[in-house]
């Protein structure tokens, strides 16, 4: 039954994902991301990690997609037309994806040589609970630093939004 | 009942079915007849008298209304684009009615050596598994509004997600102080952190529980939830006089109507997750012994009144139908005292009746207040709502940290 769930959503995941980039309308593209979001979060439920699940949906895919979606929709734009270069480009990189596939299971073969699979069900350390008394105990630092990171980031928003108005 | 019957019955699988047709049937149902029960209040509230024709106080209206929305023409306008068009409902309306999944309506109960929860799922994450389904309950109605093509759509739409988004903020917030009581993300456990009673009457509810009595934080919430569910007074993503009808402009038959129903679902959602967070879900107002009789002597009350007034007939119909509803009403008051049936209704009458009151004032709002202005809605959000809920938690926090 995980098993048929993993694969299920696994597939939906990396359709969407490339349906991101076939795409050629943004709200289509946009819905396939949220698509994306989605799947990966019932993988996290697989894995025992609800938390990070639900985190997921309603960060993710209920607010930060929302508001690529909403201005995608206010600036209206249409679907993009494609240039004449994109055949040369699609011989060109054929080849070249092949190569980066290879890479990238070259680096995973020799930097994990016999890592243990993972099992589901096994990882139960998922919940609201631990998730906190994880994040406010042992990794207190690397959250408040995250938080000061995005409270940074906040401020220069609103400064450079304030800018554009005058 | 024979052991055999018993161990299928009580198999997870066959229970989870079992409970599972019952609570969508009920659901259906009562999205069904809470679009009469808001036309006839709006209506008397407006001294008119609402639906009549179709059955007896056209209680058979929504039954009309359903067939007529099913059999007719399901127009798709040539310019809209096709396959967002035709996700929108699909999305609004399975985003809203995934929620009941996780609401408990009562607690343990025992049926015939049968052990099962009044719930259909009971997740430790259940809150957040609300507020992840209501985020995504925006791309129903933005996409609608999109893939209309059509500009008063597109207003609509982009109304309705600015708007969700804003008040998700204050909706989580004000969730967030009830839960520092409960401690716990799960459903059932924040219900059950309510029981009991404070003094020997105060019932232990979050509005009213020590340290930290969650009153502004249930206003915040219904204000919040009001915008959520889009309903009056921050109904603009649907607003008539400026939209012609907002984000469904295009949409007929059963299209329009699932629209329809992802409203009232929402509607039922929010007021039973106010319900279990601040009104203590299933537990009675006043304590054990009395509790037992008042929901028997409401109904006996309210089955007496309808008898009454069938003896002294307004219309014509009135004598055959208003004796035939309290009959209904009396013998209704009567099961509540079959000992079997006690720790089913009890909890069942409690929840039901919260979540009642809540949605006669979601429609009672409907019918008293006009509709905000959108600067004002956004400002209030921002301005009001947000400020509010973030110092109203930081004082639950204290609290709690302090006194418990």
């Amino acid at each position: 039954m995980d098993a048929i769930l993993f694969f299920l959503f696994a597939a939906i995941a990396v359709i969407s994902a490339i349906n991101v980039v076939v795409q050629r309308h943004p709200i289509s593209s946009a819905l396939s991301l949220v698509g994306v979001m989605g799947s990966l979060a019932v993988l996290y439920l697989l894995l025992g990690a609800e938390f990070i699940a639900a985190a997921q949906m309603i960060v993710y895919a209920g607010a930060i997609m929302v508001l690529f979606v909403f201005v995608i929709m206010l600036l209206n734009t249409g679907a993009e037309k494609s240039s004449r270069k994109g055949r040369i480009l699609t011989v060109v990189a054929m080849p070249l994806l092949v190569i980066f596939l290879g890479l990238v299971s070259y680096v995973i073969q020799r930097g994990f040589p016999d890592s243990p699979l993972v099992k589901f069900g096994e990882f139960t350390g998922g919940g609201p609970k631990d998730v906190g008394m994880a994040l406010f105990t042992r990794y207190l630092l690397p959250f408040e630093v995250t938080s000061v990171l995005i409270l940074i980031a906040i401020i220069g928003a609103v400064v450079l939004a304030r800018k554009e108005m005058d | 009942m024979n052991p055999d019957l018993t161990s299928i019955l009580g198999n997870f699988y066959v229970l989870t079915l079992i409970k599972l047709a019952l609570v969508a049937f009920v659901l259906l149902t009562a999205l069904a007849y809470l679009q009469w029960i808001e036309r006839k209040v709006i209506a008397h509230i407006q001294l008119r008298v609402g639906p009549t024709r179709v059955g007896p106080h056209g209680l058979l209206q929504p039954l009309a209304d359903t067939i007529k929305l099913l059999t007719k023409e399901d127009l798709i306008p040539a310019h809209v684009n096709k396959f967002f068009y035709m996700l929108a409902p699909m999305m609004a309306v399975f985003f809203a009615l995934s929620a009941i999944a996780v609401i408990p309506f009562g607690p343990k109960i025992n049926i015939f050596g049968i052990e099962t929860y009044m719930q259909l799922t009971d997740l430790n994450i259940g809150l957040l598994y609300l507020l992840a389904l209501s985020g995504m309950g925006v791309y129903g109605i933005a996409l609608a509004g999109w893939s209309s093509n059509n500009k008063y759509s597109l207003i609509g739409g982009l109304r309705s997600s600015a708007q969700m988004i804003s008040y998700e903020l204050p909706l989580a917030l004000s969730i967030a102080s009830p839960l520092l009581l409960a401690g716990s993300l799960s459903l059932r456990e924040i219900a059950e952190s309510q029981a009991g009673f404070m003094l020997g009457f105060i019932p232990r509810w979050s509005i009213f529980q020590m340290p930290a009595p969650q009153i502004i934080a249930f206003v915040l919430f219904m204000i919040a939830g009001f915008a959520e569910t889009n309903r009056v007074p921050f109904d603009l993503p649907e607003a008539e006089n400026e939209l012609v009808a907002g984000f469904h402009t295009e949409y007929s038959s059963m299209k329009f109507a699932s629209f329809f129903m992802a409203e009232y679902a929402n509607m039922v959602t929010l007021c039973s997750v106010a319900t279990l967070l601040f009104l203590g879900g299933w537990h009675p107002l006043v304590p054990p012994p009395a509790a037992g009789f008042i929901p028997p002597l409401l109904l006996w009350a309210a089955g007496a009144m309808l008898i009454f007034h069938g003896l002294q007939p307004a219309r014509k119909w009135d004598k055959y139908t208003m004796p035939a509803f309290g009959a209904v009403f009396l013998l209704a008051g009567f099961a509540f005292l079959i000992p079997v049936l006690q720790p089913v209704l009890q909890p069942l009458f409690w929840f039901v009746s919260k979540v009642g009151i809540l949605l006669f004032f979601f429609i009672w709002v409907r019918a008293t207040l006009p509709r905000f202005r959108y600067d004002q809605l956004m400002r209030f959000a921002w301005a009001v709502m947000f400020p509010v809920s973030v110092v109203h938690l930081f004082a639950t926090a204290l609290l709690v940290a302090l006194l418990k």
